[in-house]
């Protein structure tokens, strides 16, 4: 489909690819008819390979937090397209081995080919058939490992991950971001939550000296909170997301779920709010 | 009109040029990390704080990491690289354990630390380390590198987003610049002290660096650490 009207009413040509739909690199020689097949590029597009430069289809925050029982992780089920809020229905909370979650925000279709190497490696695992699973600290490395080896071939996965989980009843939960850093605390926030939530999610902690001082009760209403204010104040979430709760019996991620929110000040607004 | 230098051309019409994003493959961290050579031990300390531009990520992730009973290794800049610079040494120390027989010694590692930045010239690690720990006379060493392997044996340095705040205050107190005093090796608690000290300066002044200070202490009895507050704003 042709969206450039200059275009229309003109005969297509040969020698522009838009759309990539030649492969970009071909060592198979072919009788040369157009400009594309010279010699070096053969049935290719022509254009030099390149790389992603720019996350397409995205997700926004991405909450983590540790407490008593375990660790517990809050994500939308929002994917945006620009600042279209395409799809709305999407879970952003995976979970991966008995005791693991994963939350995604940034590029959703790497986030896609991530789960799909994470499942290959639970595989892989499986088949090892030696009494070992793997362990968060574990997918942690792995995952880190793949991230810092894309983005060494400026190639990177556009994504920052979350990972939560509890092994041999240690709690874990860091993050690792599109370069490949890592890092692990307490309380965890990626993209618009690192300057909302982090500072509510940190206050808390400090309030009630430390994380074995929250409930799950206490854990779920600071996730809530937060969730709140990331809706009153990121344009690019949604009010609808889901909770994931790791504790030494398992993970749960619980249904989408959403938080009252109050608009009707709105109605007394005039201009911009002065 | 305007002066013009060799090689620029005036042109009298708009011209485009064509602007290039590229994906930036690294990160500045920050964090500061200093070590101290004393006549039998050596001092190794390095604020905890990871940064990413004005935000926080972590008040808790070390920069420093022993390597073996002799040797502390401590790095700064950009923490993927530095990570993975770590695990590369320890690796090859363990080819070399189990190759020899015995634990590559501090002035070994030292070597091969240079070698390894240099392989990467051309796309380095964005990491500024310090090499502290015991000479095979049981003295104590520290070794500085710039990013690409240059390499030198010093009595103390610091590295990081303060350093130039507290390298001058080392300079003053440890090698008595500028100073009339007698030189003289510092005692293990004066050089404790010194290194507190700095470090509770540069968190006033560097907004990189704060929240914990762990300090590794080489001495013939092995590796001993401390971890004491910093001001966490």
């Amino acid at each position: 489909m042709d969206h450039f009207p200059t275009n229309w009413g003109n005969p297509r040509s040969e020698d522009v690819d838009n759309y990539n739909t030649y492969p970009v690199a071909s060592h198979i020689a072919k009788v040369p008819h157009s400009v594309t097949q010279i010699a070096g590029y053969g049935h290719t597009s022509g254009h030099p390979t390149s790389h992603t430069q720019q996350p397409v289809v995205t997700g926004t925050s991405v909450l983590g937090i540790k407490y008593k029982g375990g660790v517990m992780m809050s994500a939308d089920n929002l994917a945006s397209y620009g600042s279209l809020a395409r799809f709305r229905d999407v879970e952003r909370l995976h979970q991966v081995a008995d005791f693991t979650v994963i939350g995604a925000s940034g590029d959703i279709s790497d986030f896609q080919y991530v789960k799909h190497l994470l499942d290959s490696q639970m595989i892989k695992e499986y088949n090892a058939d030696d009494g070992h699973t793997l362990a968060t600290p574990n997918i942690y490395e792995y995952l880190w490992r793949v991230m810092y080896n894309r983005r060494s071939k400026m190639n990177p996965l556009w994504n920052t991950f979350v990972l939560g989980g509890v092994h041999k009843g240690e709690k874990f939960l860091g993050a690792i971001d599109l370069k490949g850093t890592p890092y692990q605390s307490p309380s965890i926030a990626t993209g618009f939550g690192s300057h909302l939530a982090q500072p509510i999610l940190r206050k808390e902690i400090e309030m009630r000296g430390g994380e074995e001082n929250i409930s799950e009760e206490d854990a779920v209403q600071i996730l809530k909170k937060c969730m709140k204010v990331l809706f009153y104040r990121d344009a690019r979430s949604m009010n609808k997301f889901q909770l994931a709760k790791i504790t030494d019996e398992g993970v749960t991620i619980s249904e989408p779920m959403s938080v009252e929110t109050e608009w009707a000040f709105a109605e007394k607004i005039r201009g911009y709010g002065a | 009109m305007f002066s013009t230098y060799p090689g620029q051309v005036v042109v009298d019409h708009p011209i485009s040029v064509p602007i290039e994003h590229r994906f930036d493959p690294y990160v500045d961290n920050g964090g500061t990390l200093l070590s101290i050579a004393g006549e039998d031990f050596c001092v190794v300390a390095a604020d905890t704080r990871q940064s990413e531009g004005y935000s926080i990520n972590s008040r808790y992730v070390p920069k420093s990491v022993k390597l073996s009973d002799k040797t502390v290794i401590s790095m700064g800049g950009c923490y993927a690289d530095c990570l993975t610079l770590t695990k590369r040494i320890q690796q090859s120390m363990e080819w070399y354990q189990h190759a020899h027989g015995k634990t590559m010694s501090t002035a070994a590692v030292a070597q091969m630390l240079s070698i390894m930045l240099y392989q990467k010239r051309f796309f380095p690690f964005y990491s500024w380390c310090i090499l502290g720990g015991l000479d095979e006379e049981g003295k104590g060493a520290v070794y500085t590198y710039d990013p690409v392997g240059s390499y030198e044996r010093e009595t103390c340095r610091c590295a990081g987003s303060a350093s130039a705040l507290i390298q001058p205050f080392l300079d003053n107190q440890i090698n008595f610049k500028n100073q009339e005093t007698q030189k003289h090796t510092q005692s293990l608690e004066k050089v404790l002290r010194i290194t507190k000290d700095s470090f509770t300066s540069a968190t006033e002044r560097d907004i990189y660096t704060g929240d914990y200070l762990e300090i590794f202490v080489i001495t013939s009895k092995g590796v001993e650490v401390q971890k004491m507050d910093l001001k966490k704003d």
